[in-house]
């Protein structure tokens, strides 16, 4: 036993290559053993988008409105991205939206006010949000107060600050072509099919050699035909989805030309690659999840639990800072009202609906874009329909409770059966 | 567990200082005084097993001497000098690896990731999931492990004895001096157990040093070159393991004395032995 083998026992030895069925039949197994992902959000996604469609075929199922969609949801799907990396340790942040009103107005006082250069502006703003991140972590990780009274503190305190920079009834108006451009403008087209070769060749190169490596040393590789599937289907729905974006959508088409992927997407993209790659392929990403799934175990390994809750609170925030600037650059300004009404609960709906658990350990920053695209439908849709504020809020409540509830039940599943 | 250590001669490794040493050693949680003036001796190549009643202070020695907690006075000697080990970080990288009582494992997490956790293994600043699989097989298969169906599983569905062999294998996945290990065969069945007590042998045969924790005086004797006896925090006595009897050892734990008379009347009643998790029932004292 003092020299190790690399002898593979009987039970031991993964069969190095799954058939097709198999796989498929291993994620049914998952699903019903409670570990259904994106499952529910992605199939919410398509009955809401059914629903929608067959209420209002004239208006809901255009170009137009599906690109309005994407602007609509981004600020909320940024805001949800950071609240993932609290969501995972079992924290919450209740001021992440008024930490965007905020980060906001400090953008639009540096640029507009101060006349500074947008990217200052950007730095500012973003080092504003990590500063209350940075306060709130030093609050919950260092004193050790819990996360929901701080934030909940923070809530008040935040909306307190824009209302005192930005004046009651007041509001700082952002008119930096650059910056108005992020929520107003849409790649040219040739720039949407670069995006899109870009996108799909990368993940598939991406997933290609992992595959290929796995299988070079020997251990249990996704079979060829499964990759095959997986990649062939982005293909064809990015495919369908950048074709549809580079459609002339304006209603007035000799007044303006509207066409191409909004500006917003390739920023989506670079956050959700970029926040991906820090939780699945870093040390730091792994010691998140630990500390979500067994905070004593994580201390016993040697890792700073301190420190890791600290970093997500900044990570959130920052996040919601850069929402801020999405919100600002959206409706060309900053009131002492951005981020507030349901901004926090729709972000707090976006990651659960998407998958992200509300105890901890589980989650992931593509949760908060397939959730954050349900509640942007379900709030446009209703909108569509003419309902009143109030009827969209207790719809977008009551599909926040059923994703609460779904992810309360199969994590009672999961334990059942020994799933996480 | 490379064969760092050659085979060495068990007399000289008897004798030779010992790796580890605690003198007098202290520790109060608030009021309460947990281990008084404990003594402690461990040594390469040899397995000392620490035994005591439920409360004893058996796991509280543990957590100090791997960092969890600090001891408030003594003497803590590692490999001969003097150490203050003030967390477990400090503790892994002079050698010392613990298997805990309550398994520190994540259940969100797989085997692999368990395995390396907080020594995830990078290259150029990314995680290298396929040398870390590869190692966490090897080790698997090194220790016999057969009834683990993938290394990919999450350890939330693991048995009691899977979660322990895992605890286990990531103690010896590292080049570790000293392997800890509070109670390893409490929740395993008959085979499971054996397969413990081989591997914790077999530690000790490559010249690694072992604390073992166990209420099973079967286990104790089965594995131990040296015992030690906590009584109320404080340490009764420690002995060769070879030149105590099992009654003796039962004697030491519930009275932390050794009667020669009374120990060599409790030889009888004592055949009918306490076996681990019954040992509970000695609480009175
Ligand atoms: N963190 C703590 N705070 C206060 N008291 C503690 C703490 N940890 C342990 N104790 C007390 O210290 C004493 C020794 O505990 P310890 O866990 O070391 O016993 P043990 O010998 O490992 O017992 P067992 O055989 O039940 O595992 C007990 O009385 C326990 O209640
Ligand atoms: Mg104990």
């Amino acid at each position: 036993m003092s020299t190790v083998t690399g002898r593979d026992l009987p039970g031991l030895a993964d069969a190095p290559d799954k058939r097709a069925t198999t796989a498929l039949s291993d994620y049914l197994a998952k699903v019903r053993g409670g570990d259904v992902g994106a499952l529910p959000a992605v199939l919410g996604l398509i009955v809401l988008a059914l629903v929608f469609t067959g209420l209002r075929s004239d208006t809901f199922p255009t170009t137009f409105n599906f690109a309005n969609l994407i602007n609509q949801g981004a600020g909320v799907i940024v805001i949800a991205m950071g609240l993932v990396f609290v969501l995972l340790l079992g924290e919450i942040d209740l001021s992440a939206g008024f930490t965007a009103g905020t980060a906001g107005a400090v953008l639009g006082v540096a640029v507009t006010n101060h006349g500074m250069p947008w990217w200052i502006g950007v730095i500012v703003c973003l080092a504003s949000g990590a500063l209350i991140g940075l306060v709130i972590g030093l609050l919950v990780a260092r004193l050790g107060i819990p996360s929901f009274v701080v934030t909940l503190a923070l809530f008040l305190a935040l909306q307190g600050v824009l209302l005192q920079i930005i004046g009651e009834g007041g509001q700082i108006s952002i008119s930096n072509p650059t910056l108005l451009a992020v929520m107003n403008s849409n790649l040219a087209l040739w720039q949407g099919w670069v995006l899109y070769v870009l996108v799909v060749v990368g993940f598939g190169a991406v997933s290609y050699r992992r595959m290929a490596k796995r299988r070079a040393k020997g251990l249990h590789a996704e079979r060829f035909s499964v990759w095959g599937f997986k990649f062939c289907t982005l293909v064809v729905l990015l495919g369908i989805v950048t074709f549809l974006l580079s459609r002339e959508r304006s209603v007035n088409v000799e007044a303006t030309s509207i066409m191409g992927v909004p500006m917003v997407v390739p920023v989506l993209i670079l956050l959700l690659v970029g926040l991906t790659i820090l939780l699945n392929r870093t040390a730091f990403g792994r010691h998140v999840y630990a500390v979500g799934g067994n905070a004593e175990a994580a201390r016993r390994a040697g890792i700073n639990v301190a420190n890791i809750r600290l970093i997500c609170f900044i990570i959130c925030s920052t996040m919601a800072a850069v929402a801020g600037i999405l919100i600002g650059s959206r409706d060309n300004g900053v009131t002492p009202n951005t981020g507030g009404n349901q901004t926090l609960l729709y972000a707090v709906g976006a990651a659960v609906i998407g998958g992200t658990s509300l105890f901890g350990g589980k989650g992931r920053p593509v949760d908060a874009i397939v959730g954050g695209l349900v509640v942007a439908i379900i709030a446009n849709g209703m909108a569509l329909l003419n309902q009143p504020a109030g009827v969209v809020y207790v719809v977008t409540g009551l599909v926040l409770l059923v994703a609460a509830s779904v992810d309360a039940l199969s994590r009672r599943r999961a334990a059942a059966t020994g799933r996480f | 567990m490379s064969a760092t250590f050659s085979a060495q001669d068990p007399r000289a490794l008897a004798e030779a200082p010992p790796m580890l040493s605690l003198r007098g050693v202290t520790k109060s949680f608030g009021a309460v005084e947990v281990l008084r003036d404990v003594d402690l001796d461990v040594r390469y190549g040899r397995v000392t097993a620490l035994v005591g009643d439920n409360g004893a202070g058996k796991s509280t020695v543990i957590k100090a001497i791997a960092g969890i907690y600090t001891f408030d006075g003594g003497d803590y000697r590692f490999e001969g000098e003097p150490v203050n080990v003030t967390n477990p970080k400090q503790a892994n990288a002079m050698g010392i690896e613990v298997v805990y009582q309550d398994l520190a494992l994540c259940d969100n997490l797989d085997i692999v990731d368990n395995l390396f956790l907080g020594r995830e293994i990078t290259s150029n600043g990314l995680l290298d999931d396929e040398t870390m699989e590869k190692r966490a097989r090897e080790t698997l298969a090194s220790l016999s492990v057969r009834t683990v169906s993938s290394v990919r599983q999450k350890v939330a569905s693991l048995s009691g004895g899977q979660r322990q062999t895992v605890a286990i294998a990531r103690s010896v996945l590292w080049n570790s001096k000293l392997v800890i290990l509070d109670e390893p065969t409490a929740a395993l069945g008959v085979a499971q157990t054996e397969q413990v007590l081989k591997l914790v042998r077999q530690l000790a045969d490559n010249g690694l040093a072992v604390i073992l924790i166990s209420h099973n005086m079967n286990d104790v004797l089965a594995v131990a070159d040296d015992i030690a006896v906590l009584y109320l925090g404080r340490l009764a006595t420690q002995i060769d393991a070879k030149s105590v009897s099992h009654a003796e050892i039962v004697q030491l734990i519930t009275s932390g004395r050794l009667d020669v008379d009374s120990a060599r009347a409790t030889t009888t009643i004592s055949t009918g032995e306490r076996s681990g998790s019954e040992s509970t029932d000695q609480g009175a004292i």
